[in-house]
């Protein structure tokens, strides 16, 4: 049975699910913050996928604008979390409530 | 004042066929809403009640000149006058129900005026406002009573309203007993009828002339004319108005004459008197249900105007004379010194007492025939027992005041009253006698359509009563005689009251009015706690608690409930997130 | 040999993934960013196989070079002890398990669902040049947009960690 585009899409799609799973249960934030970078990258499989398929090179381009929008992302939330934890010495989740009244 | 009593004697000479009506302004808009036409009336009602207010108006406008001629507001006091002479003007000419309510309120304000005059004695300013606020009580009835015929019958007018419950008696259905008790409220008010005739013998504090002038021939009056005036809305079949009026009417009577017998201001002895003849007029209108002519309230209400605006302007000679001494227990003897005062004020007494051939003793007999005829002999019981009464405190007073020896220094030094004030005691003096066989009361009957009585020659009509109802002029004389001979065993040289240590109880009680005042302190104080009371927990609990509270609460409790949605917790936030995300999801792809 | 490599890089890419965000041994948040890297590497496994050779290279050389590095770092410099073993909350678990579910059944579904076209022949080849014409020609204006947006992120980044200095 030859590999095919749907196949590409589940395993996309089980990548996604994994990291949504992290962001909702996982309470350490460097961890949470991985699994936002998994779901990324399931999102990346899926659009380059998608290029192969249909022919259609600016799937790839899109990839690569995540690629460099993630890692400004990365870098701006990782100071975040550093800044953070130099104020409360602490990279946990639940510690952090201070939104509420 | 005088021009317009001989422009009345005029309009008087110039008989019933005048205009009988005038126009002067229609108000109102369309033909659905409230039309007023303001306008003169003018029949035989009107005409002689004129006679009678710029008559008794009159006298005493001359009398006050000498009255007051030291005073320093002489001018506030004769502006006051002349506004409540004019209002009772408006009254009697009125053609309509608003316009009648209008200067019904300009009487009441002018009285209080009048009343409060000497406003710096705390006693006068509180007889103003007593007066004031009791008639307002009153007039609170009197315009929701116009109010309801004016829902009934969609008109104010006089000539309209007759005109309608003529056609067609059952005009104001149900309404009409309320309606008609509702009215009489008004009267009650001005009349000081018994549930509300307190603020009369208050309102004595007022100059004495103001008191003839209200108490004789205007104010008080105004209740009854305008009883007389409305006479087709009370006299609806099946309206029981007409009854409690009378009951009321008589109740008063006798209240007042009880009341009257243990009083010692001259003044307030007087006033009491005059709050039993309005009893008796007031039931004068109400007997006359089944005759449908209440003239003969109206004969007596005139010649009331006449000999009681006489004993008040007496009265205020010997109270000048004595330097503003009003006790009758410190006079005595002043038959001497005030012989014009004396002997006008006898001649008052004799007419109220109902002395043939006097005036009162025709009206009075009049109206206790009437009684008699409509067959109300326990208001025929009444009313002659308050004619007994009457006699016997107008001869305590008279005995008093005028006869034996001088029971006070000033007495002993009083001189006579200046012509300017005994001129007008002698001008009213022949109304006082001669109103009797006028034939006044055919005049009034004329406007009630009465078919006139042949008149007859003087002498006829001079015994006309006792030809006519033999009983009721009998009854009436014995009571005279038998309040006389009491009068003249008790009072003739005493020097102090014998009643007090006879019936101690029953005089103190008299002599405190039968406490209706504290009575009514004490409910309108218990009214008006109940009522601040319910004020203050409606507002404690409806206004602070419900509105107020339960506005803060809901949102309180709403805001509770969203904070819990705020956890603080990232998670949960994602959580939300990822179910909207769903639902999104779901709802697309459903579709 | 094409499907064989599909298969393996595929289970290589989920397993590591499950690892990341669920260890069963270890909660070092090391661990998770090193099983992240081989997920990544997975990743880049299949750009290969998708005939993605520049994307392959930068995934490699962004994601698991420069962003792990940095991750890694962070970790360090925070001193993360392995996360003190909080019991796992009941509701977070369970809630966060169904919604995920949920997510995912939905998404299937609509795999399902849509036509997904000429799924048949794969012929586009992603060569570094085709790509450069493209991003050059076409996408020249967001690719400038990025080069500024990184700016911003170094320009803020550098903020950031300033201020918590004094």
């Amino acid at each position: 049975m030859s590999v095919g585009l749907t196949h590409y899409l589940v395993v996309s799609l089980l990548l996604f699910c994994l990291g949504l799973f992290g962001v909702l249960v996982r309470r350490n934030l460097l961890v949470m913050f991985m699994s936002l970078e998994l779901m990324l990258n399931a999102a990346n499989l899926a659009l380059v996928a998608f290029a192969r398929y249909h022919h259609n090179l600016s799937g790839q381009i899109m990839v690569f604008f995540i690629i460099t929008v993630a890692a400004a992302e990365v870098a701006v939330g990782l100071a975040l979390i550093v800044a953070l934890y130099r104020q409360r010495r602490t990279a946990h989740v639940e510690d952090l409530a201070s939104l509420r009244l | 004042m005088l021009l317009a009593f001989l422009g009345s004697l005029i309009l008087w000479a110039r008989d019933a066929t005048g205009e009988p009506a005038v126009t002067w302004l229609a108000l109102g808009t369309g033909t659905g809403g409230l039309q007023i036409e303001l306008g003169l009336k003018l029949d035989p009602l009107s005409r002689l009640m004129l006679l009678v207010v710029t008559g008794v108006g009159s006298a005493i406008h001359i009398y006050s000149w000498g009255y007051l001629h030291a005073d320093r507001n002489r001018g506030r006091y004769f502006a006051g006058l002349s506004l409540f002479t004019f209002a009772m003007l408006g009254i009697v000419l009125a053609n309509n129900f608003l316009m009648l309510f209008i200067f019904w309120e300009l009487v009441g304000v002018s009285s209080y005026l009048l009343i409060g005059f000497w406003f710096a004695r705390p006693a006068a300013a509180e007889a103003a406002k007593k007066a004031f606020l009791t008639n307002r009580l009153g007039d609170f009835g009197f315009l929701l009573g116009i109010i309801l015929v004016w829902a009934a019958l969609g008109t104010l007018s006089f000539t309209e309203l007759e005109a309608r419950l003529a056609d067609d008696p059952a005009a104001l259905g149900a309404a009409a007993s309320v309606a008609g008790l509702l009215i009489f409220c008004g009267a009650m008010g001005k009349s000081a009828q018994f549930p509300l005739h307190v603020w009369l013998p208050d309102a004595m504090e007022g100059p004495t002339p103001v008191s003839a002038l209200i108490h004789a021939a205007t104010m008080v009056a105004a209740g009854v004319y305008m009883l007389c005036r409305v006479f087709f809305v009370l006299a609806v079949p099946g309206s029981v108005a007409l009854e409690l009026i009378a009951w009321i009417g008589g109740v008063t009577a006798l209240l007042a004459a009880l009341l009257a017998v243990q009083q010692n201001d001259i003044k307030r002895i007087l006033a009491y008197s005059t709050l039993s003849q309005l009893g008796y007029m007031v039931l004068a209108v109400g007997v006359s249900g089944a005759s449908r002519d209440p003239s003969v309230a109206m004969y007596h209400l005139t010649t009331h105007a006449g000999f009681k605006a006489l004993l008040f302007l007496g009265a205020g000679s010997v109270i000048h004379a004595l330097h503003h001494e009003q006790d009758i227990w410190k006079m005595g003897g002043l038959s001497r010194r005030l012989p014009i005062t004396f002997w006008t004020f006898l001649l008052a007494t004799l007419a109220l007492c109902g002395v043939p051939p006097l005036s009162g003793f025709y009206s009075k007999d009049a109206i206790i025939a009437r009684t008699l005829e409509s067959g109300h002999h326990g208001l025929f019981a009444l009313a002659t027992l308050v004619a007994a009464l009457t006699t016997f405190y107008m001869f305590r007073l008279v005995f008093v005041a005028f006869t034996g020896p001088a029971k006070s220094q000033a007495a002993d030094h009083a001189r006579e009253s200046p012509p300017v004030m005994t001129l007008p005691l002698l001008a009213l003096a022949v109304p006082s006698v001669l109103a009797g066989f006028w034939g006044i009361h055919r005049v009034y009957g004329a406007q009630y359509g009465a078919e006139p009585a042949a008149a007859g020659s003087w002498a006829q009509q001079l015994v006309e009563p006792f030809a006519h109802a033999p009983l009721a002029a009998g009854a009436g004389l014995a009571a005279a005689l038998m309040g006389w001979l009491g009068a003249w065993a008790w009072y003739r040289a005493a020097l102090q009251d014998p009643l007090p240590a006879r019936f101690a109880t029953v005089a103190r009680w008299l002599r405190d009015r039968l406490y209706f005042d504290e009575l009514y302190e004490r409910l309108i104080g218990w009214t008006q706690e109940s009522l601040a009371r319910l004020a203050d927990g409606v507002d404690r609990w409806v206004i602070m608690g419900v509105a107020v509270k339960g506005t803060h609460g809901t949102f309180e409790l709403l805001g509770r409930l969203l904070r819990l949605a705020q956890t603080g917790n990232l998670q949960t936030y994602a959580f939300v997130l990822v179910a909207g995300v769903a639902l999104l999801l779901f709802l697309v792809m459903a579709r | 040999m094409e499907t064989l490599c599909f298969y393996l890089f595929a289970a290589l890419a989920v397993v590591c993934g499950f690892l990341v965000v669920a260890n069963p041994f270890s909660r070092n948040p090391v661990a998770s960013a090193m099983f992240l890297v081989l997920t990544i590497a997975a990743l880049a496994g299949l750009f290969v196989l998708l005939h993605a050779f520049f994307l392959a290279a930068v995934q490699i050389l962004v994601y698991a070079g420069a962003v792990m590095v940095l991750f890694l770092f962070v970790i360090m410099l925070l001193d993360l002890k392995e996360e003190e073993r909080r019991s796992w909350r009941k509701f977070g678990l369970v809630g966060g398990g169904v919604a995920v579910a949920l997510i995912a059944l939905l998404m299937y579904a609509a795999l399902r669902q849509s036509p997904l076209g000429a799924a048949g022949e794969p012929r586009v080849e992603g060569s570094t040049a085709a790509l450069g014409e493209l991003l050059f020609r076409q996408y020249l204006l967001p690719f400038e947009l990025v080069g500024v947006l990184l700016l911003v992120g170094m320009v803020g980044v550098i903020w950031l960690s300033k201020r918590a200095v004094p």
